[in-house]
């Protein structure tokens, strides 16, 4: 087991409060990932429930009990540092045991369990090594298999992968995935790369600014936003949100067709720029149409048609499902939640559309 | 082309050329002068007079004096080492926490070293007067005073107390910066990995403070072996010649009395001697506990 829950949870540094009045329930066996822009306060949480940057106030569960007066060899949890943290006087096996012999793991046991572990992460040839010797990869692998050791209820896993070359990291991501089913234990993992986010989480937590924004599964995440901030948060390149009077108008990049002109939502534009990226292309347009309901400006295009050229003149449309809308506060507005606010842009945008195709 | 590549490689050598010329004519001539001497007997006066072993037979074996001076050295060095290693390094870990009070603490400690062992030994005379502090701390506890500088009991205990005063900011400033280079993630692990606090400072801290403690040990042992100001300034080598140091006492033998400059160099060489055995063995044997990174 290893539910975490957090209760009116405050953190203050100083007179700065970086987390206030937070509540959040983090599933047993499930990989969560805390994600958002830095200073957002997904590290101090981390921190939190490892116990070596307590709460100012709040509560805070490891399965059912408070564990804010635990300290933190006492939690049953790993840790995965940024910088690894790795004893630098220790060989590799001496800082994989070093957990184990403070837990007075006997003797037999603490051998049989580090080889296993370095097996498992390909460290067997470099047990008696110094970390100085070893590659950023294979002190990345230190530092897990000493958090792998240690059999805990909990890995918690700060940006571990920031500090490795983009191949490496592709890697290490779908090791650590198959770590999380193999192990089935709760892992909670922080980064600011949403692309990491998605692509490991059974559930995102996005936070800002010491608020939780929306906590939700990546596919729910990337097609229900719940605001603004998240639409553009989740997705490369971000979704496009473009004013319409003093609500929002959004589509996502990818899910914008060129050419016919007809539906609710086509606009003529010009090709500001274009990046290839292989299978897809990335175009930056500028769209002028007058009159429309929205403000005019540059939305981003993901798609396989690579055939259009800089100063090109072309059509774009989205479906009408397609469409996201966002109200004053930023907040998603849908039609058919009762307040008629999405309704109305829907409307503008079909008589615009009625009048001009 | 020739002509460049000639100068290329003669230009490091002409860039190091002033600082050896130095150390021959300041450092290297010097040393070899005293060895020559040291088999000579010479007073500065009359002709130098070969004279072969004697000097070293009579150090050794006639002046008890010289073993006075080297027992009350050794006394002296260990004592400063185990002190001051130990303190600076106990103080260190009670300092580093940043705080207002810490970072006041730290500065009071470091102003010591910057005063004049002249100013020390002033203020020292003063506060071990018979009449002085230090007895007068002693007798509110109803304690009787003490004779400080002036029983050959307590003299050389006292010089030893003042320069590990003069001495300890310094040092707990350098492991202090020390200790604060360990990067608080190690030790957050380590918290992880169930570790006490004395486990952690053991495990942890230790070892990567050690290259400093290493420097520490050196620097502590060779500045003590060497140690002349506060003898001359405090006691004189007195009372008797219970403070007397190995280097106060070729001072003595060379520059005041019957000037025997011959006894006083083989007293340099022994001296020399001793302390390049001395690197010697701390290089070979605690040198390899040391983690360097």
């Amino acid at each position: 087991m290893g539910e975490i829950q957090f209760k009116n949870i405050c953190k203050k540094f100083g007179d700065v409060k970086v987390i206030e009045d937070l509540n959040l329930t983090i599933k047993d066996g499930e990989f969560t990932v805390l994600v958002g822009a830095s200073g957002c306060g997904k590290t101090t949480l981390l921190r939190m429930i490892a116990g070596i940057g307590p709460a100012t106030s709040g509560e805070l569960f490891l399965d059912g009990q408070e564990v804010s007066d635990v300290p933190p060899g006492k939690r049953d949890i790993a840790m995965v540092f940024q910088n690894y943290a790795i004893y630098p006087t220790m060989s590799v096996k001496k800082n994989i045991e070093f957990g184990l012999i403070n837990n007075k793991v006997p003797k037999e046991e603490r051998e049989r369990r580090i080889a296993e572990v370095a097996d498992a992460v390909g460290l067997t040839p470099y047990l008696g090594r110094k970390p100085s010797e070893l590659s950023g990869g294979q002190r990345q692998r230190v530092a897990l298999a000493r958090a792998m050791v240690k059999e805990p209820k909990v890995f918690l896993l700060d940006e571990p992968l920031s500090n490795l070359d983009a191949k490496l990291r592709v890697t290490m991501r779908s090791e650590l995935i198959e770590l999380h089913h193999r192990l089935g234990t709760t892992f909670v993992y922080v980064t600011h790369d949403q692309t990491e986010a998605m692509s490991m989480a059974d559930t995102i937590v996005l936070m800002k600014d010491g608020r939780i924004l929306q906590v939700a599964s990546p596919v729910r995440m990337y097609s229900d936003p719940g605001q603004v901030y998240v639409a553009q948060f989740i997705g490369t390149p971000p979704m496009n949100i473009l004013p319409v009077e003093d609500r929002y108008l959004g589509y996502r990049p990818e899910k914008v067709k060129f050419g016919e002109m007809k539906g609710t939502y086509c606009r003529k534009g010009r090709v500001l720029t274009r990046e290839m990226l292989g299978s897809e292309t990335l175009y930056k347009i500028e769209l002028h149409a007058e009159n429309a309901p929205e403000k005019q400006g540059t939305i981003m295009v993901k798609t396989e048609d690579y055939a259009h050229s800089i100063g090109e003149e072309l059509w774009i449309r989205v479906e009408e499902d397609e469409l996201y809308f966002f109200g004053k506060d930023e907040m998603r507005i849908k039609p058919g939640d009762g307040s008629m606010e999405a309704e109305e842009i829907l409307e503008r945008l079909r008589d615009y559309a009625g009048l001009h195709f | 082309m020739k002509k460049k590549a000639t100068i290329r490689k003669a230009a490091p050598y002409i860039m190091v050329m002033p600082a050896v010329i130095f150390l021959i004519i300041f450092t290297f001539i010097p040393i070899l002068y005293l060895f020559v001497l040291s088999f000579f007997k010479y007073n500065l006066i009359s002709d130098m007079q070969f004279i072969g072993m004697d000097n070293y037979k009579n150090l050794f074996f006639v002046e008890a004096g010289f073993w006075v001076a080297a027992r009350n050295t050794v006394i002296y060095t260990v004592s400063l080492v185990i002190f001051l290693t130990l303190f600076s390094l106990l103080l260190a870990v009670a300092l580093e926490k940043s705080s207002l009070l810490n970072a006041f603490a730290q500065r009071l400690m470091f102003l010591p070293h910057l005063c004049a062992t002249l100013t020390v030994a002033m203020i020292f005379q003063w506060l071990m007067n018979e009449e002085g502090m230090f007895n007068a701390v002693l007798g509110l506890f109803k304690l009787p005073g003490l004779r400080w500088l002036n029983s050959s009991d307590t003299a050389l205990f006292s010089i030893i107390i003042i320069a590990c005063w003069k001495d300890i900011g310094y040092y707990t400033i350098i492991m202090l910066s020390s200790l604060k280079a360990i990067p608080a993630e190690i030790n957050e692990a380590a918290q992880l990995d169930n570790a006490g606090f004395l486990r952690r400072f053991f495990r942890i801290t230790l070892p990567m403070v050690s290259p400093q403690l290493f420097f520490l040990l050196i620097t502590i042992t060779m500045g003590a072996f060497k140690v002349f100001d506060m003898v001359r300034i405090l006691t004189e080598g007195g009372p008797g010649n219970s403070t007397d140091s190995i280097v106060y006492w070729i001072y003595k033998k060379a520059f005041t009395g019957t000037l025997n400059l011959g006894l006083a160099s083989a007293a340099s060489v022994v001296l020399m001697g001793v302390m390049m055995l001395m690197t010697v063995i701390y290089f070979n044997t605690i040198n390899k506990k040391v983690h360097y990174q």
